[in-house]
């Protein structure tokens, strides 16, 4: 490996290049990506924020690098952005903690 | 901490900076990722698509550079305008670009600067050109201009009986963006000026007063789309300051002058020209501003374009200089490029009138 780093910003210009060895799927895949952050029922602005949201959520340096910069492009504030990763937070807290309920389920089940 | 900041305030020529030095900036240009085939040159891109040598098509607009002398002190600035430089357009260079104006074949004028209002013959220019018939007459104004001082607070008025169409600067519609890149204080100033400007009713609905913005990103990145932009800037200054425009026009920063010098400071100088090639649209290249626009210089040189002028890459023509101005000799020339034409063919492609593609 010539690379030091699991991860290495120039990769990001190369996720074209998946498509390499399977063109079909890359292609559908991409395709696919392109039509998703399309204008619809949701603007590009809204789904650029929930997209860094999910970035964070699912913690892909790749994906913050893209979506920071694309923020920016579209004039969306800091302040804005923090908020989303807000969002994203909360629903990542939310989701482990809730599964305490799971946690008291169980221990009141043993418990005598 | 305190000399840095005094120094944002200072242009690149008050500073004494290497990049002040047009031959410095095109041999940044051209080294580096450039010189090692990293990146295409942008001759051998647009020979990809057969577009080379890039050449006019019919002259449409007449850019006007009066002076670089400015109240601001933008981060970005391709003109590196500041109150510091003193290179001011003289009324004779301005009469003989008015023999230009009114025999040019061109449906603009197009007046820039600096701050094109802090030249001391402005008014009697505009008074004058104003006479000649053209279609659109622009003045690219700062905004700030027209609050700086009492004697510039009826230029909405002025503009408003030379019938002027009136394009201005505002980087963002919140105060934090716009001051960074703009100065401090500077957008509270470009909101009290836009409001006088709708209320003699420049920008309204329905009026032929006409007023469009200029968005440029504040920082390392690409404009977004131009349209979306433009709705999303129409509602925040009307929801928050009841204020009215026509077009919003989104420009890319180029990468001369003051803001290649934020590029290099900033270590973004190298993802931001891969971004700009990445964006490369052929599309855009077709409607690039040099080939139907001739900019004039403070001294009455001519250029491609305003940013040929920072370059001080004069027209490849035997006609150099507005006093010996011949059209059809000027339209059969090669237009000259280097990397920094990148700028005006990312994405949508970007001009002084905002995007060249749909």
């Amino acid at each position: 490996m010539a690379s030091q780093n699991y991860y290495d910003p120039a990769d990001l210009k190369k996720f074209g290049k998946i498509s390499d060895w399977s063109k079909e799927l890359g292609d559908k895949f991409f395709d696919y990506y392109g039509k998703v952050f399309e204008e619809g029922a949701l603007t590009a602005r809204e789904k650029s924020l929930i997209a860094l949201a999910v970035a964070h959520t699912e913690m892909c340096p790749y994906c913050i690098d893209a979506y920071s910069q694309d923020g920016l492009q579209r004039g969306i504030t800091k302040e804005e952005m923090m908020e989303a990763i807000h969002v994203g937070a909360a629903i990542k807290s939310g989701a482990t903690l809730v599964h305490g309920v799971m946690m008291m389920n169980k221990v009141n089940k043993l418990e005598m | 901490m305190l000399k840095e900041k005094k120094q944002q305030q200072q242009s690149l020529h008050k500073r004494h900076s290497e990049l002040a030095m047009a031959n410095n900036q095109l041999e940044k240009l051209s080294n580096g990722i450039f010189a090692n085939g990293e990146l295409p040159t942008f001759s051998e891109k647009i020979k990809e698509s057969n577009q080379f040598p890039l050449r006019p098509k019919k002259l449409e607009i007449l850019q006007i550079n009066v002076g670089y002398m400015c109240n601001q002190v933008c981060e970005h600035c391709h003109v590196d305008a500041g109150p510091d430089r003193k290179e001011i357009m003289t009324r004779e260079t301005m009469m003989q670009c008015l023999e230009v104006i009114r025999n040019t074949g061109a449906h603009t004028l197009d007046l820039t600067g600096g701050a094109p209002e802090m030249n001391p013959d402005f008014r009697w220019f505009v008074d004058e050109a104003s006479k000649a018939g053209i279609q659109d007459f622009i003045v690219r104004s700062n905004l700030t201009i027209i609050r700086a001082n009492k004697k510039y607070y009826d230029l909405p008025e002025f503009f408003k009986n030379h019938n002027v169409h009136v394009v201005s600067s505002m980087p963002h519609w919140t105060r934090g963006k716009t001051d960074k890149q703009r100065g401090e204080g500077v957008f509270d100033l470009s909101i009290k000026a836009l409001q006088e400007l709708n209320a003699v009713g420049y920008g309204m609905p329905d009026s032929d007063l006409r007023l469009d913005l200029v968005y440029n990103p504040s920082g390392a990145f690409l404009p977004g789309d131009q349209a979306s932009m433009e709705k999303d800037f129409k509602k925040a200054l009307l929801d928050d300051f009841g204020i009215h425009f026509h077009s919003l026009f989104a420009i890319t920063n180029l990468p001369i002058s003051r803001f290649l010098d934020y590029l290099i400071a900033s270590e973004n100088y190298e993802d931001y020209m891969y971004s700009l090639v990445e964006a490369y649209n052929p599309a855009a290249v077709n409607n690039v501003m040099c080939r139907n626009t001739i900019s004039v210089s403070w001294d009455g040189y001519l250029y491609d374009c305003d940013f040929n002028q920072m370059l001080e890459l004069k027209v490849a023509s035997k006609i150099q200089h507005v006093s010996e101005y011949n059209e059809d000799i000027l339209n059969d020339r090669k237009i000259i490029i280097s990397q920094h034409c990148y700028g005006c063919t990312a994405g949508a492609g970007s001009s002084c009138q905002g995007a060249v593609t749909d």
